[in-house]
């Protein structure tokens, strides 16, 4: 199956809609905070920031109204398409 | 008519509910555990607009009921009813951030299809307005099916108009709540908390730029462990140079209220009492009270900010260098203050192994009750010099203890991780509140909370230990000629240990002092100003500073010797018994214990004979 491009691969400030996300390679504890924080298919999400060292891990990612701080693991388990036309409302 | 007896805050972290919590019930607050789990149970007095007293609880921020931490988890029980000994409050307050509705819309939605009286705070409307939103109550409370009230809490604004819903919705008819709420999927939930948020925001204009800006520069890879590391630097040097003229005056108090005792009360065991036990001792402790203030107000500041969860973030990769991650940077850094805030706050953190290995280390954090045993012994060895910049040399030797502290445990962290508490490194989820000014009533209500402890702490087991020593150090009566210190039972036992701890440099009442230290790490500043005054016979140097004594009699390996001993000793009955209760058992506390004291006589070891080898030992 073709997973496409990975959050961890979203350029900075591009809002992109999550298409899938391989819940079988996360803790269940992780999966469970990540659903309850709102990251799940069809949600739009941008990346803001990135730690500098070491694969400049965590990324802090804008999802609605909210900023997240997350892993490279869990980024790489989130698939994206960039969504097109004008900066997302949110 | 139903009364409302109890009632509880409930919503996301960071939904501004602590706030509205001390808004509306001042600072009558208890608090305490649950019993059982080490969650804070938070629970205060509020009077309804009708008069009526009712007992408010504010309930741990949750996510979901879906639960993935303990915290949440008594959430959960409690609001469900099933925790044993905590019935289940008449009305909940469900607090929702104005700003970050539709988000916190998806849990609200669990907690009305409870199907029990509820009433929606819309708080912070003044930080949505910020943001360029115009909400619609109304539409809110339609969606919901409860009443909604919007409040600004620190302004107090909505809070009678809240207490008067309160009333209402507790004498509502229960088949009127929860009518389309019921039984959906996570999914579902989520879209229908877009579409209510929709429905009540009415106009948007420019979104958070103040959150976008700050983050800009605080996250940025580069300037924000900058801007972390320096911020930390003048926390340190604060703590040092703030401190010094109130410390003096309480010292100067502390002084005077001695000297008074001395002129006006009959020589005899009651003025020794006074003078040598209880104004040598407590005295000596009371007076690091404005560095404790002071250390607090900055974690306070940081967490009210929001600022502490950057610093998590750009801590993680650290801290996931040794096994951690930026979660246990909260913990940890609260441990600066207290190791036991600090490991009760290790309850955020979801992964056991990451958990135990958290509460493993805290104690290695410089926590405020080392503060008094640094500062006098610094004061007493280390010469009062600036080093260009404006940089104390006693500052930067308390900041490399400081340093010391925290290399000690990523080390440990890194050897634990590897054996005892090996397994797969966690994840790092985290919300980042929105950039808020801290308050400062609740900075205040804090702040008091804080230094009350303390203050209870002096005037109890540091009290009593101190007590017991000078009891142990005046009897039997010295013969003329003789030293009250050699003579004592004290002394013989002292003179017993120290046959342990001469091998690393420590004198006779280093040994002394370690014992009652026990207790907390504190009493070593108070017993040795007991040791010192008992000693003194000369009736004029009856007042005669610690920081004196250790100037004129130690040597400056044995003072660097006997910091780097307290860098590592798990010296506080306090932090053992928590760790025990949160570990369930005896097994990590000894293992604790003996790791920690290991390094410390190895350490202070180390630091004497490298100080001795140096020259630094030539008087």
């Amino acid at each position: 199956m073709d997973k496409g491009r990975t959050l961890d691969e979203l350029a900075p400030d591009v809002t992109a809609r999550i298409t899938a996300i391989d819940w079988t390679g996360l803790p269940e504890s992780d999966a469970k905070r990540l659903r309850a924080l709102g990251v799940d298919d069809g949600a739009e999400v941008l990346v803001l920031h990135r730690g500098v060292f070491g694969g400049r891990d965590p990324l802090a990612i804008r999802l609605g109204s909210m900023t997240i701080a997350v892993r490279r693991g869990h980024a790489t388990a989130i698939s994206v398409e960039p969504v097109q036309a004008e900066t997302a409302a949110a | 008519m139903s009364r409302i007896k109890r009632a509880a805050l409930v919503g996301n972290p960071n939904a501004g509910k602590s706030a509205l919590f001390n808004k509306l019930t001042g600072a009558r607050q208890k608090i305490a555990n649950y019993p059982g789990v080490t969650v804070e149970r938070k629970a205060g007095r509020m009077i309804l607009p009708s008069g009526e007293p009712v007992e408010l609880v504010d309930l741990p921020g949750a996510y979901s009921f879906d639960t993935a931490s303990p915290d949440e988890e008594v959430t959960r029980q409690i609001v469900h009813g099933e925790f044993e000994g905590e019935p289940v409050p008449d009305v909940l307050i469900l607090v929702l951030d104005a700003a970050n509705l539709e988000q916190h819309l998806v849990f609200a939605q669990e907690v009305i299809a409870l199907g029990r009286p509820t009433v929606v705070a819309l708080n912070m409307v003044d930080l949505a307005e910020r943001d360029g939103l115009t909400l619609d109550p109304a539409a809110l409370s339609e969606a919901l099916g409860v009443p909604v009230i919007p409040t600004v809490a620190v302004r107090s604004r909505g809070l009678a108009e809240l207490g008067e819903a309160m009333s209402s919705a507790s004498q509502a008819d229960p088949a009127d709540r929860s009518r389309h709420l019921d039984h959906i999927s996570l999914p579902e939930r989520r879209l229908a908390a877009k579409h209510m948020a929709r429905a009540a925001i009415l106009s948007r204009s420019k979104r958070a730029k103040v959150e976008r800006g700050l983050d800009a520069v605080m996250l940025n890879p580069w300037a924000g462990p900058i801007i972390l590391f320096a911020f930390l630097f003048v926390v340190f040097q604060a703590v040092f140079a703030w401190a010094t003229p109130f410390a003096d005056a309480l010292e100067a108090g502390v002084g005077a209220l001695s000297a008074a005792v001395t002129s006006n009360i009959p020589d005899g065991f009651f003025r020794d009492f006074l003078t040598e036990g209880l104004f040598a001792g407590v005295g000596a402790v009371v007076v690091f009270l404005p560095q404790i203030v002071i250390l607090f107000a900055f974690i306070l500041a940081m967490e009210a900010s929001g600022y502490m969860a950057r610093a998590a973030f750009i801590m993680d990769r650290m801290m996931a260098g040794v096994g951690l991650s930026g979660r246990s940077f909260i913990p940890l850094l609260s441990s600066f203050a207290c190791a036991i805030p600090g490991i009760m706050a290790t309850r955020a953190i979801a992964d056991p192994k990451d958990r135990l290995t958290t509460i493993l280390i805290a104690p290695l954090m410089t926590c405020s009750a080392r503060l008094p045993v640094y500062a006098v012994v610094i004061a007493a060895v280390i010469p009062a010099r600036t080093i260009g910049a404006g940089i104390g040399l006693q500052g930067l030797v308390l900041f490399g203890l400081y340093i010391a502290g925290i290399v000690g445990a990523m080390v440990a962290a890194l050897v634990l991780r590897r054996s005892f508490t090996k397994g797969e490194a966690s994840g790092f989820i985290m919300e980042m509140p929105r950039y808020q000014l801290p308050r400062l009533r609740d900075m205040a209500i804090g702040l008091w909370q804080r230094a009350w402890v303390f203050l209870r702490r002096a005037g109890t087991i540091i009290f009593a230990a101190t007590i017991a020593l000078w009891v142990l150090l005046s009897f039997p009566k010295a013969d003329p000629g003789e030293s009250q210190v050699d003579a004592s039972i004290a002394g013989q036992i002292g003179s017993g240990v120290a046959v342990l701890v001469e091998p690393i440099g420590f004198n006779r009442d280093i040994a002394l002092s370690l014992i009652p230290a026990m207790a907390a790490r504190e009493v070593a500043v108070s017993s040795l100003g007991t040791i010192y005054a008992v000693e003194s016979s000369d009736e004029d140097v009856v007042a005669e500073r610690v920081t004196e004594r250790i100037g004129a009699t130690w040597t400056l390996p044995t003072a660097l010797a006997f910091l780097a001993w307290f860098v590592f000793a798990p010296q506080c009955l306090s932090t053992i018994a928590v760790a025990k209760r949160e570990t369930n058992g005896w097994k990590w506390p000894v293992f604790m214990l003996v790791y920690l004291f290991a390094a410390a006589y190895v350490f202070a070891g180390l630091t004497y004979w490298i100080a001795v080898a140096a020259g630094l030992g030539c008087r």
